[in-house]
């Protein structure tokens, strides 16, 4: 059956790939839409939640267009997945801009990578950028076909920290080990970007866009 | 822990691949599109673009590159060559790139870089330096940075202008040697160690590479965080694959 799928817009960053890496994965007759209508995004059948940037621009900007509501709605009613800024703004609080906070759905922080060096004498650069592995916590219809430790796309200097650890679907190292993947029932939000993470990333999508919640 | 990136870069002019690609199965040898979904199916980590147009008539095309290749091509893409302002950033972002690499606008007017990370933010401002050895044999080494493919020199000190760079917020840093770019002999890689130990952010070697040892010296003598290559890649020498596999085979962390 054909399904709407909505990319949220809030004037933050680039959903071209976003959007365009959902229509590859889709079905031909699925819809896939890039709106800031909160009355769309609550209409769709599932939703993506992408963002870039720094934690304070993206909070003004989901406020400015009045998404509030809308977002948090969606994250606890339908299959809902956050990439990158779209994890972060989920939990309370970041450090990012001397304190940012956040939209509050689930407990816990955003922190700063420590940076420093690594065991191996590698330097941990932030933002930490390029293709890290993703450790898959439990078994979760979103890791369908992927290989434990499959490498993703990161760009980002800050990670989440949820209170409630049962949310951690996957963990990344990076001088920390960090929950590089958090879900619920219905939501599912990576730090990695699905949409740069070539085949790892569209099996992702498209266990996403034929999750039964 | 975090992967090496192999990166090839593909030199476009008006819309067309250049430097002659033989991939013996492809039918369009030149076409952008082609070259890049075999470098993803190959394992690319990313791609750069350069586009080399000289005309500003053919300007627009690499926008048309960028996009249909962002269409089907789900991996990081880099474009640079030609991006003076802030509207050609957001053009490129717009038609689908994640990064652009800025080089001469830089030379000049080095705030651009500092606005253009304010703007778009440092993970897509890529600074591109094109540095030559100035210093003379027994003289301690000295990078310049050159301009104009090599023929200017701007009196700036590579590793100075890196560190600046930096400073100013630029993401990455792409570092070409002027003296190797061409010759197959392999990096510079005291120039790459030089610039990697002055500043905090990552840094991709380019210029030189002939043999796939090359580019695991890069990592290894030269610390980079990634390697950059286009005719072994393009004269289809050597698969990213192969280049991965051999890396990996000599210790060096790849996605493979």
């Amino acid at each position: 059956m054909a399904q709407r799928i909505t990319v949220i817009d809030y004037g933050m960053g680039n959903l071209r790939s976003v959007a365009k890496a959902v229509e590859h994965v889709a079905a031909e007759d699925d819809e896939v839409l890039v709106s800031d209508d909160p009355k769309l995004i609550l209409d769709s059948d599932r939703v993506v939640f992408p963002g870039q940037g720094a934690a304070r621009d993206c909070m003004a900007a989901i406020s400015d267009h009045h998404l509030n509501r809308a977002i948090l709605d969606a994250a606890q009613s339908k299959p809902f997945l956050g990439i990158c800024m779209g994890q972060q703004v989920l939990l309370n609080f970041s450090e990012e801009n001397d304190g940012t906070r956040l939209l509050g759905l689930f407990d816990g922080n955003v922190h700063r990578f420590p940076g420093g060096v690594a065991p191996d004498g590698e330097a941990l650069k932030i933002p930490h950028m390029g293709w890290n592995q993703v450790h898959q916590g439990y078994e979760h219809p979103l890791w369908h076909g992927i290989e434990q430790d499959s490498r993703f796309y990161f760009v980002h200097s800050y990670y989440v920290d949820p209170v409630q650890q049962d949310l951690v679907a996957a963990t990344t190292d990076y001088g920390v080990s960090f929950a590089s993947a958090i879900a619920t029932r219905n939501l599912f939000a990576v730090q990695f970007h699905p949409e740069k993470s070539a085949d790892a990333g569209l099996q992702l999508l498209q266990n996403f866009v034929y999750w039964k919640v | 822990m975090l992967a090496k990136r192999i990166i090839p870069c593909l030199d476009v002019d008006a819309g067309r691949v250049v430097k002659g690609v033989k991939f013996v199965d492809i039918r369009d040898a030149g076409d952008p599109v082609e070259v890049a979904r075999r470098y993803n199916e190959e394992g690319a980590d990313e791609i750069t673009f350069l586009d080399i147009t000289a005309s500003s008539d053919d300007r627009d095309t690499i926008v048309h590159v960028v996009e249909q290749v962002a269409s089907e091509v789900f991996i990081p893409l880099t474009v640079g060559g030609g991006i003076r302002s802030a509207d050609d950033i957001r053009r490129m972002l717009n038609a689908g790139a994640d990064k652009v690499a800025i080089n001469t606008a830089a030379v000049f007017n080095p705030e651009f870089v500092k606005q253009a990370t304010e703007r778009f933010g440092s993970q897509c401002i890529v600074v591109a330096i094109d540095a030559k050895q100035v210093s003379r044999e027994g003289e301690p080494l000295k990078w310049e940075i050159f301009t104009h493919g090599g023929r200017k020199p701007t009196g700036l000190d590579a590793i100075e202008w890196a560190k600046r760079m930096s400073d100013y917020g630029a993401g990455e840093i792409l570092l070409t040697s002027m003296d190797r770019d061409g010759t197959k002999i392999g990096f510079d890689n005291a120039l790459t160690r030089a610039i990697v130990d002055a500043v905090p952010i990552p840094v991709i070697a380019s210029g030189g590479v002939g043999n796939l040892q090359h580019l695991v010296d890069g990592v290894k003598q030269g610390g980079a965080d990634a390697v950059l290559a286009a005719s072994i890649f393009h004269f289809a020498e050597y698969t990213v694959g192969e280049a991965k596999q051999f890396m990996q085979d000599q210790d060096v962390e790849v996605r493979l």
